[in-house]
């Protein structure tokens, strides 16, 4: 029964999302992209965070060099966007492998620790290395002239390109969500409710979690390959650990428990950053506020309360 | 030679500001078992603290050195009273969580108090000049000032911690906290006291630093990841581990932008993988892996 009306809801949502474009003003659809993007960027976060257990502090990392990748490849060979994704996704991927493979080896404190510290390093290239990167200019003035696979479509139109990335953010969810749910998803949780049990069942757990890093640092990459385009510029503060800090919020907000909690903490989380940027600069100090507060006081956030009442419920 | 001898003459007052910073850090860790990621902020409110004081209000540089890291250490207390009180029994990554917070609120409220600008202060008369050493250098005498502070702060934190009864307090309190509250001991207050002390003395950094390092938002960011630096390669928690960390961490930035100033950026980083892949606890770090 409550199976069932959760499928019905998300199969509103999604219906609701697709036809969004022609329902509401144009505004919105520049405020529905960022919360898919952001989104996405989120459930990735929280795949190493609510499932394994990890706080990472560097997450924007991943989501920064995808999108210079993607900015990067469109503006020098013009390739597909859908070739540019592919390489965003890899390029996060390689990133946090190698971050990860110096991170994982410890516990969560160290974990904690190095993310934040190789996260700022990356930041620290990204803004020198100014051949490439084109330093705090970040790198804009690029089109985007095909999908790929065929398809003929404006992508400089936004709710043309607001599709595109429904589609794929969809497509990355399901994914991932797979991933949460298989026997990998499992073992990943099981090492976060208890890693010395996991390791004498003769499971490698530094290898789970690298693997867990990995994955998250591919979907935020792929994140990132969506949002240069989208912002049509990537710049620095898409990699500084301010950037990190959002994902960290947006799975507070919604409720790390649950899978769709991170999309929901970051719809909040854009609804509140439009609304708070329009009467004061101080973005950044009421939303260390606001996660202060969440840890200390609602530490199961917004969807995560309620889908616990709803579901402890008879 | 000359050049040699000044790069690690640089490296040392560097080495020694880092340890009194990054010892801050692993005092908190040690008696909270929180990772303080505020700690980079403390500092830079000690800095932003001096240019007011010496800068905008005219009071003498020593007086300055008192007040400000007094007021940092009043600040913490009432951070520890007002947030961390509620998350000492919570997992470890609610009170990673609340720092990342609490580095989010300090940073933010120090750009809205200050702006974005960048400020210098000087150094007091009787500091300003050079000495010469033999052999060509020249060394600031506000840097071996530096040293002196440094120096007097790794004996003094020796001293506290070996031959007081307060220190044996905090050890005990960082040891086993149960124990040492069957034992009659107020752990509720040295744990705040823990708190306070490692702020003071991230907020001492601060004022030191002001006249020799450009006072600007990011200078936060940049000790944070210099003193977790720091700890990783000295080991987490270890005295001797953060002098040795700091010195390290020094002789990087000091010989590095000697001979390798084009890659000086991810030096640092390059030392604590080298560190982490062969001594994952650290050089002189002791926890077991978990």
């Amino acid at each position: 029964m409550k199976r069932r009306l959760t499928q019905l809801v998300l199969i509103i949502i999604l219906a609701l999302l697709v036809l969004l474009p022609w329902i509401t003003p144009y505004f919105y659809i520049f405020i529905v992209t960022e919360i898919l993007i952001l989104g996405l960027f989120a459930a990735s976060f929280n795949l190493i965070f609510g499932y394994t257990g990890m706080l990472s502090f560097g997450h924007a990392a991943f989501f920064g060099v995808g999108a210079y990748a993607s900015a990067l490849l469109l503006q020098s060979s013009e390739w597909p966007l859908l070739a540019c994704l592919v390489v965003a996704v890899l390029t996060g991927a390689a990133l946090a492998l190698i971050i990860g493979y110096f991170s994982v080896r410890l516990n969560e404190v160290y974990f904690s620790m190095l993310t934040l510290a190789f996260g700022m390093m990356v930041y620290a290239v990204v803004h020198q290395w100014r051949s490439v990167t084109n330093g705090s200019d970040g790198i804009a003035g690029f089109q985007m002239t095909s999908l790929g696979l065929g398809l003929d479509l404006t992508l400089g139109n936004p709710s043309v390109y607001y599709h595109v990335v429904l589609a794929i953010v969809v497509a990355a969810t399901a994914l991932l969500y797979l991933v949460c749910r298989s026997s990998f998803g499992l073992i990943l949780t099981a090492i976060r409710q208890n890693p010395e049990r996991v390791a004498f069942c003769g499971l490698n757990v530094a290898r789970y979690r690298l693997a867990a890093f990995t994955i998250a640092g591919a979907f935020a990459g792929l994140a990132g390959g969506l949002m240069a385009p989208f912002l049509r510029i990537a710049s620095p503060e898409l990699v500084h650990w301010s950037m990190s800090a959002e994902p960290v919020l947006m799975s507070i907000l919604g409720g790390t428990g649950y899978f769709l909690g991170p999309f929901f903490g970051a719809g909040m989380f854009v609804l509140l950053e439009t609304w708070i940027t329009s009467w004061t600069q101080a973005w950044m100090l009421v939303l260390g506020i606001i996660l202060a507060l969440m840890v200390m006081f609602f530490r199961r956030g917004v969807l995560g309360t309620f889908l616990d009442w709803w579901l402890e419920r008879k | 030679m000359g050049s040699i001898g000044m790069a690690l003459l640089n490296s040392l007052d560097i080495g020694l500001l880092l340890f009194v910073i990054a010892v801050g850090l692993n005092i908190i860790f040690g008696v909270l078992n929180i990772i303080n990621f505020a700690h980079g902020a403390l500092y830079m409110l000690g800095a932003y603290l001096a240019y007011s004081c010496i800068g905008m209000w005219g009071m003498p540089f020593w007086l300055t050195l008192l007040i400000a890291p007094l007021a940092v250490a009043a600040l913490a207390v009432a951070i520890d009273r007002l947030m961390l009180r509620f998350i000492y029994q919570r997992d470890i990554s609610d009170s990673l969580l609340l720092t990342f917070a609490l580095l989010l609120i300090l940073n933010e409220s120090v750009r809205l108090v200050w702006g974005t600008g960048i400020y210098v202060v000087d150094p007091p008369t009787l500091l300003q000049g050079t000495v010469h050493f033999p052999g060509g250098i020249t060394y600031p005498i506000y840097s071996l000032f530096v040293v002196g502070v440094g120096l007097v702060f790794l004996v003094g934190l020796w001293f506290l911690f070996n031959r007081t009864r307060l220190g044996k307090i905090m050890r005990a309190a960082a040891l086993d906290r149960e124990m040492a509250q069957v034992l009659c001991i107020n752990t509720r207050t040295v744990i705040t006291g823990a708190f306070a002390f490692g702020a003071w003395l991230a907020a001492v950094g601060g004022v030191v630093a002001a006249p020799m390092r450009a006072i600007d938002p990011g200078m936060g960011d940049k000790i944070i990841i210099e003193s977790f630096i720091v700890v990783v390669i000295g080991g987490l928690g270890s005295f001797p581990g953060a002098l040795l960390g700091a010195i390290v961490l020094g002789l990087i930035y000091g010989l590095g932008g000697r001979f390798l100033p084009d890659v000086n950026l991810v030096l640092p980083f390059v030392g604590m993988a080298i560190v982490l892949l062969l001594k994952p606890h650290g050089l002189l770090g002791k926890g077991a892996a978990s």
